[in-house]
């Protein structure tokens, strides 16, 4: 299971996940790079967003200036939190055979991933969410939350986006086990999960249609509803209502997650034996 | 290795430089044609990937009718232009942006030795002809654009269709060989380069009108994008600019992208005779 009754168990995992942050705070250099170019296109994301409302006469879909702001630099703030951007690290393993290592520790597969990705996202926190939110405060005005359920549960939705987003990449990944070259599929994956997860521009500003497609996929889950609760998008109810949609999909993928596992490590031979 | 930059650009190029540089071209085409079927699926997934991006511009005019007061054909035009222009970029020296793993594995020296240029080998020791399937739909949808657009066609203007996505491309070439020198200083913040091309990709899609005077001038005049996809369709759309830019500047993309492309490789150039070698 996910988590083991043992408390004892649950030492390896927080110690999973301090290495996978320190592993990521090691190069400061890209952490300053990352933060510059997330700033740059939360320029031209806003720019953009600012462009429709304006055509529209101020506001667009519930949304003002300051609430597109909000969304352009939060929506950026979490690009190295949830890793929307590829991740290809354990299908490059499976490749590679050392997949075969990993399966023989003591630690479950998916648990140690996900608390190195917990610790990774903390620090992607830590280091790349404050620059792009400050500078859009300063320079584009931002819609601080002030519903008290909202408020409550941001720290609780961000992990879970985390989660659904892990989620998802390990599932990804897997595929190594049976197609041998995945970059393709993950550039389409970033795109379209970046889509409809409301990255480029929020979900509702879709077209009806489509904003049904995004909604019954997982990706908001990822990014939009978190951003809901800092917009204003979702409060009171539905913003509990959000955080549960967030709750059942990290549940469901994870639970998927396990099962693709144990059908892809059925068809592992391992070299001489 | 210092010795060795200058002499390799130096000593001038041998008279068989074109055959080695085609023969090269020759066998990455033979590898990637290879592999038929997954040639295939990743050039369809190339043109999946610019009508999902596309999506983006038709979510903007579900909402509204004009954006930064251009109608959808005339965003579109732009969108079109900005896509073939960066995927032949990316498909002639997008691989510039793998230079810091050449610098790290210390395989950039070998480079240095061999009496080709550097740039040139690093440009050509990936082409993926993947990235045509970018350029075609980019096309494509800027077939469709001017027809929607209802374009009054001149002699002129048909000349410039015909040279603007060549400009856009040089200026998108530029722009990443300007931007792969931050390797030879910061080996792990090659990300920096991002936002000047694939940024300067991202907003050259777009009317400049809806982005503010300090963004727009420095995509114009520094970093000259502006010059790829907007200032052009306004001279084919037979539009004045509303910012007040000229006509004339519209029907400069090519001399500018040159100018640009010359800056590059002489930066290039300042970036090359710095470079010592990583080892010890």
């Amino acid at each position: 299971m996910i988590i083991s009754g043992e408390v004892g168990a649950l030492r390896p995992v927080a110690a999973l996940a301090g290495a996978g942050y320190r592993r990521w705070a090691t190069y400061r250099q890209a952490a300053v790079a990352g933060v510059f170019v997330n700033t740059v296109f939360g320029v031209i994301k806003l720019s953009i967003l600012l462009g429709i409302a304006k055509s529209a006469g101020g506001s667009v879909a519930g949304y003002d200036a300051a609430s597109l702001s909000t969304y352009a630099w939060v929506s950026q703030a979490m690009i190295a939190v949830v890793m929307i951007f590829g991740w290809t690290e354990l299908a490059d393993r499976v490749r590679t055979g050392d997949i075969a290592v990993d399966l023989a520790r003591p630690v479950d597969l998916q648990l140690s991933w996900l608390a190195t990705d917990l610790g990774r996202g903390a620090w992607g926190l830590v280091s790349r969410a404050a620059v792009p939110i400050l500078f859009g405060a300063v320079f584009f005005g931002f819609h601080w939350p002030d519903d008290p359920t909202a408020i409550a549960l941001l720290p609780v939705s961000l992990v879970l986006a985390v989660c659904v987003s892990f989620a998802m990449r390990f599932m990804l990944n897997l595929l190594a086990f049976w197609l041998t070259e995945i970059r393709g599929l993950v550039l389409l994956y970033v795109l379209v999960a970046g889509l409809l997860g409301g990255h480029l521009v929020p979900v509702q500003l879709f077209p009806g249609w489509l904003q049904t497609v995004a909604y019954a996929t997982p990706f908001p889950a990822m990014v939009q509803f978190t951003i809901d609760l800092v917009t204003g998008q979702a409060t009171g109810l539905r913003a509990v209502g959000e955080v549960a949609a967030q709750l059942g999909w990290t549940i469901v993928l994870l639970l998927a997650g396990r099962v693709v596992l144990a059908r892809a490590t059925r068809r592992l031979v391992v070299q001489g034996g | 290795m210092a010795d060795a930059a200058v002499a390799t650009t130096a000593t001038g190029r041998p008279p068989t430089v074109a055959p080695a540089y085609l023969a090269i071209i020759r066998s990455r085409v033979a590898a990637q044609a290879s592999y038929r079927a997954s040639f295939a699926v990743e050039l369809g997934s190339q043109v999946l990937l610019v009508l999902v991006e596309f999506v983006e511009i038709y979510v903007v005019f579900h909402q509204v009718d004009s954006l930064g007061g251009f109608d959808y054909a005339e965003v579109a035009v732009m969108y079109g232009l900005a896509v073939a222009s960066f995927g032949l970029a990316d498909l002639a020296v997008g691989h510039v942006d793998e230079l810091p793993r050449y610098l790290r594995a210390g395989t950039f020296d070998s480079f240095l030795l061999r009496p080709l240029s550097a740039l040139g080998q690093l440009v050509t020791s990936d082409f993926s002809l993947r990235r045509l399937g970018r350029v075609g739909t980019g096309l494509a949808v800027l077939a469709v654009a001017l027809h929607a657009a209802q374009v009054d066609w001149t002699p002129a203007r048909v000349g410039l269709l015909v040279v603007t996505p060549v400009a856009g491309a040089i200026v998108f070439s530029a722009v990443f060989i300007a931007t792969a020198v931050i390797g030879f200083w910061v080996v792990e913040g090659m990300e920096f380069a991002n936002a000047f091309t694939y940024g300067g990709n991202y907003l050259s899609a777009f009317p400049f009108t809806v982005f503010g005077s300090a963004i727009r001038r420095f995509f114009t005049f520094l970093v000259p994008v502006g010059f790829v996809a907007y200032l052009p369709s306004l001279a084919l759309l037979g539009r004045d600019d509303p910012l007040g830019m000229p006509g004339w500047v519209s029907w400069c993309s090519l001399p500018v992208s040159l100018v640009a492309m010359a800056a590059a490789l002489l930066l290039w150039q300042v970036g090359l005779r710095r470079y010592v070698g990583t080892g010890s």
